[in-house]
């Protein structure tokens, strides 16, 4: 009887999992879709399925129009660029804060987090003059360190939990061997901590690839990624739904690869801890 | 002495090199609409003729007003041209943000730029930015449907024309509406078609000392008139519809009539697109015989951010691009029906263009906007279809969620109108006009 239930649970719990995917798949499997049609198939109600002349010419005027490897290769840099330096900096600020905590660790946590609840609007002038003032405007620089400004809460705060399930004591036992504190962070916290760090680190280049407001507004043609590439194929007046579903397929490709194979990293470091 | 002279020497040799116009990279920032589509596949001819490259910043449209926005009040000097409306072009103009167009060479023929377009992109006298394509709005149709129910759709119509057509062409069993209208909410979208049809109610936003009038019947004429239309006539969702989903519901036969951009008629009667294009009429958007129609005016120019370097290659750039040659080249290459319409007369004039079945009422909807003047009774702003103040953008944005609400049933008209005008007046108050 109680084997008939769990069976009964697991049905559900599989049924459930199925409908939430592909509730969440659903865009973009449609963005994929949409991407092979004409301007006229993409608009038709009711919409048609997969009974289309496939066509690859989106693809093709997309690709002449705009230089997309340089897109590609801007979004490639700033992800992985301001992810590198974040966890630089997030790595020692959150081995202090997990294994030293003073009187206002937690305060400092709450503050760093209060960070994120600014809309990104509210500090764009501040942050434009800044550029402008160290003649820094559209560079890859620029954008990697206000992109990783933006994510380091979200890195340190990661980071924080999986160090807190680390055993202080494999940490002491280290020390008393005679480690340094470089040598503690790098040959001992660092291995233990890896899986965490890992998905710390695909969740954040994923943030940072996605990332459509900082990279809107402070680049115009040299450090632009991918997000400008997609905002170029958005019309107000014309129907060019086709295009721009190929420009965003050819925009998410590299991440949804990436996030495909590390999926297994991405999931254990999401739902484990360190040492469990 | 010998080297203040070869002092002097060198700098006239400097000069001298400077003189002759070195090769320039110009930084455009534009929309993605076809006709810019169109510019970007032609600049080979502008890098031809006059040595200067040319890089494209093509954005979205709202992304493109926040980006420039911040550049140009930041004095950023990322772009050397910018693609603008008539919205911002008098605000940003007068700001002194912009540089004047007022040198451009004789060959421009500058008087040659319809009145209407010229006027609302100038201040003072003063023209701030080159129309590089102009639109009103107009009355598309279907001339099957009508004809099916026995009617004929007058050039002028009047509101009563168009309800009655309305009513005559919905066959909601087949999936035609009657009227297809904007509801999406937006100063661009629902606004600029409701602030346009109010004109021909007699309504206006302020009175001259910069009263908001949302209180007046003649706004709730107006939106009384909008909703019984769209709720009889429209079709379903209409309050999430703005421009292009208009337009993909009449390419697809689903809209009788649909009163929006001029520039969608020759999107509609592609027939590599619209399933309709045989079958379309235009007519000038309705009146209520007050002596204003229910059309809007605007234009997308090109103007010169005061900030930047280059401002005579820039300025060589929106000649080119906006000269009586750059039609001809279009027209060469693309066809007559495919140059950027409503920027200057003697397009008007070609025989040729004459020919294609929506230039004239193109341009005579261009001719009865007045932007300077473009209400019944009197008021203090320029702009048909807005209020050119910088507060605008944002307030209208506002009041359109409420009329977007009242059209998806969520409130009634007057619910609308009463937090209208409660979100106009306590804008206008904090921005120091009363």
């Amino acid at each position: 009887m109680a084997r008939a239930v769990t069976t009964q649970r697991k049905v559900i719990a599989t049924a459930a999992a199925w409908t939430i995917g592909i509730a969440i798949f659903f865009p973009i499997l449609w963005t994929v879709l949409t991407s092979f049609k004409t301007e006229a198939q993409a608009i038709a109600d009711p919409p048609v399925w997969f009974g289309f002349d496939w066509t690859l010419e989106n693809y093709e005027v997309v690709q002449e129009r705009s230089n997309y490897f340089r897109f590609l290769m801007n979004s490639v840099i700033i992800a992985v660029g301001s992810t590198v330096l974040g966890l630089l900096i997030a790595i020692p600020s959150a081995w202090s804060m997990a294994f030293v905590p003073g009187k206002r660790t937690k305060d400092v946590l709450m503050w760093m987090l209060s960070t994120k609840m600014l809309p990104a609007v509210g500090v764009l002038f501040p942050i434009v003059l800044i550029a402008r003032f160290l003649d820094l405007y559209d560079t890859h620089i620029l954008l990697i360190v206000v992109l990783m400004l933006m994510n380091l809460p979200i890195i340190i705060w990661m980071l924080y939990t999986y160090f807190k399930e680390i055993p202080v004591d494999i940490l002491e036992a280290a020390r008393m061997d005679g480690a340094s504190l470089r040598s503690e962070i790098i040959y001992v916290l660092t291995p233990m901590a890896l899986p965490g760090i890992a998905s710390t680190m695909l969740l954040n280049i994923i943030l940072a690839w996605n990332e459509a407001f900082w990279t809107l507004n402070l680049t115009t043609t040299k450090a632009a990624p991918l997000t400008a590439f997609i905002a170029s194929y958005s019309s107000p007046e014309g129907l060019f739904y086709a295009k721009l579903s190929a420009a965003s397929t050819m925009a998410i490709a590299p991440i949804l690869i990436m996030g495909w194979f590390s999926q297994k990293q991405l999931v254990r470091g999401l739902t484990f801890g360190a040492v469990k | 002495m010998t080297s203040t002279l070869r002092a002097l020497l060198g700098a006239t040799a400097l000069s001298a090199i400077g003189g002759i116009a070195a090769a320039e990279t110009l930084t455009i920032a534009t929309v993605n609409n076809g006709d810019m589509i169109r510019m970007q596949g032609l600049t080979d001819d502008f890098t031809e003729k006059t040595g200067h490259e040319v890089e494209w910043v093509t954005l979205e449209e709202n992304v493109l007003r926040q980006r420039v926005t911040t550049d140009i009040s930041t004095n950023g000097g990322q772009f050397d041209i910018m693609t603008i409306g008539m919205y911002e072009t008098p605000i940003w103009g007068k700001q002194e943000w912009l540089v004047p167009l007022d040198d451009l060479s004789e060959d421009y023929d500058v008087d040659d730029l319809l009145p209407a377009m010229a006027g609302g992109l100038s201040v003072d006298g003063t023209l701030y930015a080159a129309p590089f394509y102009g639109e009103s709005s107009m009355v598309m149709y279907r001339t099957d449907l009508m004809e099916a129910a026995g009617m004929e759709m007058p050039d002028a119509p009047t509101w009563d024309d168009i309800k009655a057509a309305a009513e005559a062409m919905t066959d909601k069993d087949n999936e035609i509406y009657g009227i297809c209208l904007r509801g999406k909410a937006g100063w661009g979208e629902n606004m600029a078609f409701l602030t346009a049809m109010s004109n021909s109610f007699g309504a206006r936003w302020f009175d001259e000392d910069w009263n908001p009038q949302f209180d007046s019947p003649e706004w709730k004429a107006t939106i009384d008139f909008y909703l019984d239309l769209m709720n009889n006539y429209g079709p379903p969702g209409a309050a999430n519809n703005g421009f292009n989903e208009n337009l993909a519901l009449f390419q697809q036969g689903k809209c009788g009539m649909w009163i929006d951009a001029t520039v969608a008629a020759s999107f509609v009667t592609n027939p590599d697109d619209s399933t309709v294009a045989d079958s379309v009429g235009f007519a000038l958007a309705p009146d209520n015989g007050l002596g204003k129609r229910g059309n809007w005016l605007w234009a997308w120019a090109l103007a010169i951010p005061a900030g930047s370097q280059k401002v005579d290659a820039a300025k060589q750039f929106i000649e080119w691009a906006t000269s009586k040659e750059y039609i001809e080249l279009v027209a060469e290459n693309e066809g007559w029906a495919n140059v950027p319409p409503g920027a200057r007369t003697s397009l008007y004039e070609n025989p040729e263009y004459q020919k294609v079945p929506f230039a004239k009422m193109t341009l005579d909807s261009i001719n009865s906007a007045d932007p300077t003047n473009p209400t019944v009774e009197p008021v203090p702003y320029i702009g048909v279809q807005f209020a050119a103040i910088p507060e605008f953008a944002g307030f209208a944005t506002q009041t359109g969620q409420e009329f977007s609400a009242a059209l998806a049933g969520q409130q009634s008209a007057e619910e609308a109108l009463a937090k209208a005008q409660d979100i106009v007046n306590e804008e206008m108050e904090a921005a120091g006009y009363k």
